[in-house]
């Protein structure tokens, strides 16, 4: 929904969006009867990370681009050296490299998933899309529910502990390297995870439950909203299989239908492009194939769920079971299952790093590998929030030539954008009183994405939430700024 | 040593350095971390990240005190130090990045705590560039904030608990 002639219209900006991660704001343009007529998410972060690592030598860079963030930076650190994995000639790492990297990205799906869901947007979820914000929030959970609150706390702070020890440190560790690793798991640090993963598998099963039931008790309400018909893209395994390391890419539109299957990703430049916009600083991807128009798509745990044809892991797939059922086992275009995908996901991670941690190849000592360099290569994994494309050239004398990154939330562009849309259009239009409520409930669709909106910034918990109103002649007429 | 002196020696302080050091003195809360740890302090856990997280609630829960320390960019030289109390107001932004007083109220709620909460803010100079190098300037007041911090715990904050 884009309009042209904006002058007799109302502004309203959302700025920043609260918790989600990184700063991006959404203007609404409301005509004298406050009916929506353009509503947009503008990402107002520039990071120019492609430019900043031309010129440094390939071995720098699965350290250098977790700078990306400070929230996902293991996904970073993967994608990044898988690329440079093919860089030193090496297709294939050792059963000890590869497992301990699979270690540590279910470390960090558990994390993240865990954060998002207790703590972003479980207030929400839990107190009301429209309750009061000075209980909406993380304080608040811990006061009403205090169980639930340690849980996302324990689950969030085991994860981490798992990159720790994976990677060497929580954030910008430095365990993987091009062709393998750089430490293995000792039986120690093993065993003090094996210590808490019934916990862990206990909790993990109760939060799909509070996500399956919340879902399905609200139906009727969620399945409208901010929801939209959309394709879907992941990797899958050459079975089919959900797998979140590594795969080749698929591609299905809203009724199940396959686009594109089996895919090397190392060709994804023939099947996905990018175009700009002159108002988001984020690019809005496409299925070549089917244009800009209508070849958008989502990632995610959403799209991962669609898009696969099972899971290998037992409670996992029986909980996949259950989310397919809802929808007659044809792509669930709900935007608010989400959750409900995020939590089935948080589970399968636990159960793999279950079966990684009674896995003997993690005390191996066979660690890197090398082989016949190469120029170009493309890294690719399914970070929490979605599909994560790094894309190299590398020079003889090993520096990086060029670098394209396509991260997850830049999938869900137009995604986001459409739910906003959808939202103003459904809960905001010809209102009278736009309120902090309503507001909120666009923030909860473009929540329901977990979107990472830019690298973290240790100012972030002191940027205060705006809102603006114009009137028709473009004067701000009301403000009200929150912590 | 005496009895009270052996009673504090068993009390549990966490250090949490926090701060991103590839922004020049902004890295001055991890330099801290990494100093003081090489000291080896009895009863001292030192952490060391980017900003304040939720998780961190579980570790603060379970230790006596807490001393946060961070960059700070208009405070006293070489550093300050005070007394925190667990916020009131309740954190309306993301849960992702949080105040000393957040992470302190988050211990006290879901934990059940009674950690008492400190914020050491050591002088920097110079943020805005990338970079992973302190200020000569910074780096002096790091000195005498690692002293003071070492003194401090080793006293078992008396002067202040």
């Amino acid at each position: 929904m884009t309009v042209t002639k904006t002058k007799e219209l109302r502004r309203v900006i959302i700025e920043p969006v609260t918790r989600v991660e990184g700063h991006g704001k959404v203007s609404l343009l409301l005509d004298e009867s406050n009916v929506v007529k353009q509503a947009r998410l503008h990402i107002v972060e520039f990071r120019g990370f492609e430019r900043f690592v031309q010129g440094r030598p390939y071995w720098e860079i699965p350290v250098l681009v977790q700078r990306l963030c400070g929230i996902c930076p293991v996904s970073h650190h993967l994608a990044a050296v898988k690329a440079m994995d093919l860089i030193v000639g090496v297709d294939k790492l050792t059963p000890t490299a590869e497992k301990l990297r699979r270690l540590m990205h279910y470390g960090q799906m558990f994390q993240s998933h865990a954060l998002h869901f207790f703590h972003l947007c479980s207030p929400d979820l839990l107190f009301g899309f429209d309750a009061d914000p000075a209980i909406r929030n993380v304080i608040g959970v811990a006061i009403k529910f205090p169980d639930l609150a340690v849980q996302g706390v324990m689950m969030r702070k085991y994860g981490q502990e798992l990159i720790k020890a994976t990677a060497g440190k929580k954030v910008h560790g430095t365990g993987a390297i091009p062709g393998g690793v750089n430490k293995n798991l000792s039986v120690k640090e093993r065993d003090a995870f094996l210590k808490d993963v019934d916990q862990m598998m206990k909790w993990s099963l109760g939060a799909v439950k509070i996500a399956k039931d919340y879902t399905v008790e609200h139906l009727q309400t969620l399945a409208p909203f901010g929801s939209f018909d959309s394709n879907h893209m992941s990797l899958v395994r050459k079975d089919g299989a959900m797998d979140l390391y590594h795969g080749n890419l698929r591609a299905i539109d809203s009724t199940g239908k396959k686009i594109f299957d089996q895919v090397d990703y190392q060709k994804y430049a023939t099947y996905l492009a990018e175009e700009v916009r002159d108002w988001s600083y984020m690019k809005f991807p496409f299925i070549r194939s089917i244009g800009p128009e209508n070849g958008w798509y989502r990632v995610g745990p959403l799209a991962r769920i669609n898009t696969c044809d099972f899971i290998d892991t037992p409670e996992a797939e029986k909980a996949r079971k259950e989310f397919m059922a809802v929808t007659k086992n044809k792509p669930n275009n709900i935007t608010m299952a989400y959750h409900w995908a995020r939590m089935i996901e948080l589970l399968h991670s636990m159960e793999k790093i279950q079966e990684l941690l009674n896995d003997k190849d993690l005390q191996g000592k066979d660690l890197v590998l090398k082989g016949k360099r190469r120029e170009e290569a493309v890294g690719m994994i399914e970070a929490p929030r979605g599909t994560l494309i790094h894309h190299y050239r590398v020079n003889q004398d090993d520096q990086v030539t060029m670098a394209n990154l396509i991260v997850s939330t830049t999938h869900n562009n137009t995604p986001m954008n459409r739910a906003v849309q959808k939202v103003a259009n459904d809960d905001l239009s010809g209102q009278k009183v736009i309120t902090e409520g309503l507001l909120n409930h666009i923030e909860v669709a473009i929540r329901a994405y977990d979107p990472c909106l830019s690298c973290a910034t240790h100012a972030m918990g002191k940027m205060p939430l705006i809102i603006e109103l114009y009137d028709c002649e473009g004067r701000l007429i009301d403000s009200k700024a929150t912590r | 040593m005496t009895a009270k002196r052996r009673g504090e020696a068993r009390r549990r302080f966490l250090l949490v350095g926090y701060g991103n050091p590839g922004r020049l003195d902004d890295g001055l809360g991890p330099a801290l971390a990494v100093q003081v740890e090489k000291l080896g302090i009895p009863g001292l856990t030192v952490d060391s990240d980017y900003q304040l997280t939720v998780e961190q609630a579980a570790d603060v829960a379970g230790c006596d005190a807490v001393i946060f320390a961070d960059a700070d960019v208009s405070g006293p030289e070489p550093f300050g130090f005070r007394e925190i109390q667990p916020t009131q107001a309740t954190p309306g932004f993301s849960s992702h990045a949080l105040e000393p007083e957040d992470v302190l109220a988050l211990a006290h709620t879901m934990f059940k705590a009674r950690t008492r909460g400190f914020a050491l803010g050591i002088r920097g100079y110079r943020f805005n560039d990338f970079g992973e190098a302190l200020s000569d300037e910074a780096r002096k007041n790091l000195a005498a904030a690692v002293t003071f911090v070492e003194k401090t715990i080793r006293d078992g904050l008396s002067e202040w608990m």
